[in-house]
């Protein structure tokens, strides 16, 4: 707005022009560059135009758990999908929340859709495991891991006596045992602050792939093979085959781990890897489930110089089965005095556990960056997330259909396009030329934007917002049409051209505001109140709109300055669309008459 | 062109023109009487409201051989509803079943691959849980309401609660029209329509606003004059604009109509097809309503305000007293007073200008193309 103010105020506005017309060609230019410059020319195109599986999830609250559904809580679901959606190895799919309980999957062609919805839609499961046996994880050649590999086949053999039916028994049994010792600390704690050094994250978990090598794992490994190892289990042997052929260094590996892994009961023992791949681990039965806690949050420990931590909190239930658990594995040695916390059959972080935290709260700390803290507080959160999700709409188009569909888009486009330029080169004539150079630099603008969009904020190109985009040659041009109109009118009261255009304008660009703020305004409450597919199209109609206003502005009413100065126009010539004669301009009769003509823009 | 470029200008300088405001009550009448059918159509046969809105799946096959016939055994079998297939262009299949959970249109669509001997995967498909229609359903209802709030309050302030009130009367005739012509018709309803629906709500006030942009141009200073009443001076400006309505509407319309083209003979059905459908008679119905009804309806408003009745009095007595002068044969003292109004009265309205009121004056006696 502050440039045609100045514009205008300056005289006639008519030493500017080329300046303003500069200005949009650079803009035009460094959009375009910047295009070029992030790689991407074609805009990113959504799930019906490029093929592919879109669900729609809708969030409800669990039973007994009113108003859970909000920002914080939709955000934790949409990080916890995405992790599980890309875990299938899928590149690019894209997780969305959309208004205010809907959370939108896109996964690309060449994905099995069911088993991508088999991921999407099963609510996820966390729980809290504690570490049987901890290796490296990568697929070890057979010397070292397969000495280990015999030391723990032994000691499953031995356990196998004892069966499946002795591990709750003998589970109670250890229970007991720390049980009492610890719980006096967690009571001593003053005014019960859930502060407990007691967990200490695996600072490879904390800083992956960096610190954790082979070192902890070999020294993990040393520990073990003495120790008596009370691990409950069944078939310890067959579990232990296949933490062998587990391989967690890469990550189709560990997908396929973490699948199988997901798929076992909380009552089974699972081999599972961790996150960062450098660990595998045999993990027992879960002993605490995801659905008791009741909170977790990241935190700066400024008092004691912690730094980064986890805090989180139990339900009742929960902290009862916790203390237990942490009674339990703070008398054990390392690795299996740690527990796993295991988000869909894969291990995020294994802390260790010195004492039995009980109180309901507890703490985990050790080499957390905030990144990494705040990650495991959201996964911690899931296990916490009062929410189960329903898939609600799920549309699966193939690449084939998507492209008929884009390539219909485009005609019905260029057909649009073609007709609104014949009628305005009927109507118009010459005036038509400065139409259609705003209509391509209008083009050349939304292009760009949506395709710079796709990656600064997702946008995605879909067939409503093509239609949106078909919809907005028509508006475009109405903003041309009643400013040519506005200037008509002025030449037919008399007027050479000069004069016409400018003093045409500031009442043709208040109608042009004025309407055009009311189409605005219609695309953004649309754009906020909708979902799905309005939106997209809502998205588009508002973007063009306001590249409306910045074309006409900067664009179409300079050239007219310009275009004024030209004999072809100024004098009317026939085929300018400016012939005073034809537009039916009557000679003046009476002059003295013409210099009270009071007509005088001074509104806006 | 220059036939149509003179026929503006004399529509400009009120040479010619349609009293839109003299004979509203007629295009009242056929509006209340469109509006009318459209509810009575809507009460009578309802709308036929796609899957999207009762739960179900349409699933679109590649090029096949199987039947249309098998295609439907094999649904209505796996998913026990009844189903509609379709033979499109190319040998594809579109089948349709309604009603169905989202479980039961995964098993149909499995079947149907068996069937077709193809993977899961090369069937389009668009399943819809039952409440995710209401949803959209609901939402557009919402947005509707707080647009409608939001732009009769922009309206109110940007020109006056009068203009709001005709703007919003306009839009919600526009509406009930497109609603009702789906409803006679028995178009599918879909999101798309919804969508199309929505953008109506934009565009038919785009027109309106134009018109009522020059409306309030033109009505600046019409208390200062004599000459027209209030409702006289819509109609110019509404004679006036008229050429830019028409070619707004027909530039917004032709790219809907290419859509319009494309997604109904080329695509068979869909999205494209259900957007421009709606639009396009939601933007008929807006360019109608913005010359016929709107402007109209805010003259009839504005007669009835006080400063309005007694500008419409004071036209009134000059005029018989013009015409008491004229039959005096006064008639030089005349044009020379009617010169001054003129200057005062002129910013008021479009393109009066001295010698045009002069010259028409002098021509007709009275006001050209106007009533009375």
């Amino acid at each position: 707005m502050a440039a045609p103010k100045k514009g205008r105020r300056s005289p006639g506005g008519q030493g500017r022009p080329g300046r303003v017309l500069a200005l949009i060609l650079i803009a035009m230019v460094a959009l375009t560059g910047g295009m070029f410059a992030s790689g991407h020319t074609t805009p990113r195109l959504g799930i019906d135009l490029a093929g592919g599986t879109s669900f729609t999830l809708e969030a409800k609250n669990q039973p007994g758990r009113p108003n859970a559904i909000n920002a914080t809580n939709m955000n934790t679901a949409v990080g916890i999908i995405e992790r599980r959606v890309n875990g299938l190895g899928v590149t690019e799919a894209e997780v969305q929340t959309q208004g205010d309980n809907h959370i939108i999957v896109n996964i690309p062609k060449g994905t099995d859709a069911k088993q991508a919805r088999q991921q999407v839609g099963t609510t996820a499961q966390l729980g809290f495991r504690p570490v049987l046996t901890a290796t490296a994880g990568v697929k070890t050649p057979e010397p070292v891991p397969g000495a280990t590999g015999k030391d723990k086949g032994d000691k499953g053999k031995q356990d196998e006596k004892n069966g499946d039916k002795s591990k709750d028994d003998k589970s109670t049994g250890a229970t007991t045992k720390p049980s009492g010792a610890p719980s006096p600390t967690a009571s001593a704690k003053p005014q019960g602050r859930p502060v407990t050094d007691a967990l200490k994250a695996d600072e490879a978990d904390a800083t992956p792939g960096a610190s954790a090598s082979g070192k902890p794992d070999a020294k993990k490994d040393d520990k073990k093979a003495p120790t008596p190892t009370p691990a409950p289990g069944g078939d310890a042997a067959a579990l232990q085959k296949k933490l062998d052929a587990l391989d967690c260094s890469t990550k189709e590996g560990r997908a396929k781990a973490n699948e199988a892994a997901a798929a076992s009961a909380p009552t089974d023992m699972i081999a599972a890897c961790r996150k960062d791949g450098q660990v595998k681990e045999i993990l027992g039965p879960v002993a605490v489930e995801g659905t008791n806690v009741s909170g977790a949050s990241a935190v700066f420990d400024t008092q004691q110089g912690k730094g980064w931590l986890v805090q989180l909190k139990f339900d009742s239930a929960g902290a009862k089965k916790f203390a237990q658990v942490t009674g339990q594995l703070a008398t054990k040695q390392s690795p299996q005095n740690q527990f796993a916390i295991v988000l869909d059959g894969e291990v995020v972080s294994d802390p260790s556990v010195s004492t039995s935290i009980g109180g309901g709260s507890a703490e985990i700390s050790g080499g957390f960056t905030q990144q990494s803290a705040s990650e495991l507080a959201n996964v911690l959160s899931y296990g916490a997330l009062p929410l189960s999700f329903d898939v609600v709409n799920e549309t699966t188009v193939t690449a084939a259909l998507g492209g008929e569909q884009l390539r219909a888009g485009l005609v019905a486009g260029a057909i649009g396009l073609f007709l609104v330029i014949v009628y305005l080169v009927a109507y118009y004539r010459g005036l038509a030329l400065v139409a259609l150079a705003s209509l391509a630099v209008s083009a050349i603008l939304t292009y760009t934007i949506m395709v710079l969009l796709g990656p600064a904020i997702g946008f995605a190109l879909n067939l409503p917002a093509v239609c949106g985009a078909i919809v907005a040659i028509g508006i475009t041009a109405d903003s041309f049409i009643v400013y040519f109109e506005r200037i008509r009118d002025e030449i037919r009261e008399g007027r050479t051209l000069r004069p016409a255009v400018e003093r045409g304008w500031p009442r043709a660009r208040r109608t042009i505001l004025v309407s055009d703020f009311v189409s605005f305004l219609a695309a953004a409450v649309l754009f906020v109140v909708t979902v799905g597919k309005v939106q997209g199209f809502a998205f588009t109609l508002g973007l063009t709109t306001l590249l409306d206003v910045v074309v006409v502005f900067f664009f179409t009413k300079p050239l007219m300055t310009i275009l004024a100065r030209r004999k072809f126009f100024a004098s009317g010539h026939p085929w300018s669309g400016l012939d005073p004669a034809r537009l039916g301009v009557r000679p003046p009769l009476r002059a003295s008459r013409r210099r009270s003509a009071p007509v005088d823009p001074k509104e806006a | 062109m220059s036939r149509l470029g003179n026929l503006g200008a004399r529509l400009y300088r009120g040479e010619v023109g349609y009293d839109f405001v003299g004979k509203r009550k007629i295009w009242y009448g056929i509006s209340i009487l469109i509006t009318i059918t459209a509810i009575v159509g809507l009460a009578v046969r309802g709308l036929n409201m796609g899957i999207e809105f009762s739960g179900g799946a349409v699933f679109n096959t590649p090029p096949t051989s199987v039947s249309a016939t098998q295609a439907q055994r094999t649904a209505e079998d796996t998913s026990g509803h009844a189903a509609v297939v379709q033979k499109l262009g190319n040998k594809t299949l579109r089948v349709q079943v309604s009603e169905l959970t989202t479980e039961q249109s995964r098993k149909t669509q499995e079947a149907l691959a068996k069937k077709l001997d193809v993977p899961v995967n090369k069937i389009n498909t668009d399943i819809v849980g039952p409440s995710w229609g209401d949803q959209i359903a609901k939402k557009a209802w919402t947005g509707l309401g707080i647009f409608m709030i939001l732009v009769v309050i922009y309206l109110a302030i940007a020109f006056e609660w009068r203009m709001a009130v005709a703007a919003l009367v306009a839009l919600i005739h526009d509406l009930t029209i497109t609603v009702g012509v789906y409803a006679l018709v028995g178009f599918e309803v879909t999101p798309g329509t919804v969508i199309g629906l929505l953008t109506i709500l934009g565009y038919s006030l785009y027109d309106t606003v134009v018109v009522f942009d020059g409306l309030k141009e033109s009505s600046k200073d019409i208390t200062k004059q004599t000459r027209f009443t209030y409702s006289e001076i819509a109609n110019r400006s509404l004679n006036g604009t008229l050429v830019r309505s028409i070619n707004t509407t027909v530039v917004a319309l032709l790219p809907v109509a290419g859509l319009l083209f494309i997604g109904g003979g080329f695509l068979g059905a869909g999205m494209l097809n259900d957007i421009s459908l709606a639009l396009f008679v939601g933007l008929a119905a807006g360019a109608y309503s913005s010359i016929f009804i709107a402007t109209p309806l805010v003259a009839d408003l504005k007669e009835r305000d006080p400063q309005m009745k007694a500008l419409t009095k004071r036209v009134r007595a000059r005029r018989a007293a013009d015409a008491a002068k004229a039959e005096a044969g006064d008639a030089s003292a005349n044009a020379a007073g009617e010169d001054e109004d003129v200057q005062d009265a002129a910013a008021g309205v479009v393109g009066q200008r001295g010698e045009d009121a002069g010259r028409s004056r002098g021509r007709g006696g009275r006001p050209s193309g106007k009533r009375r």
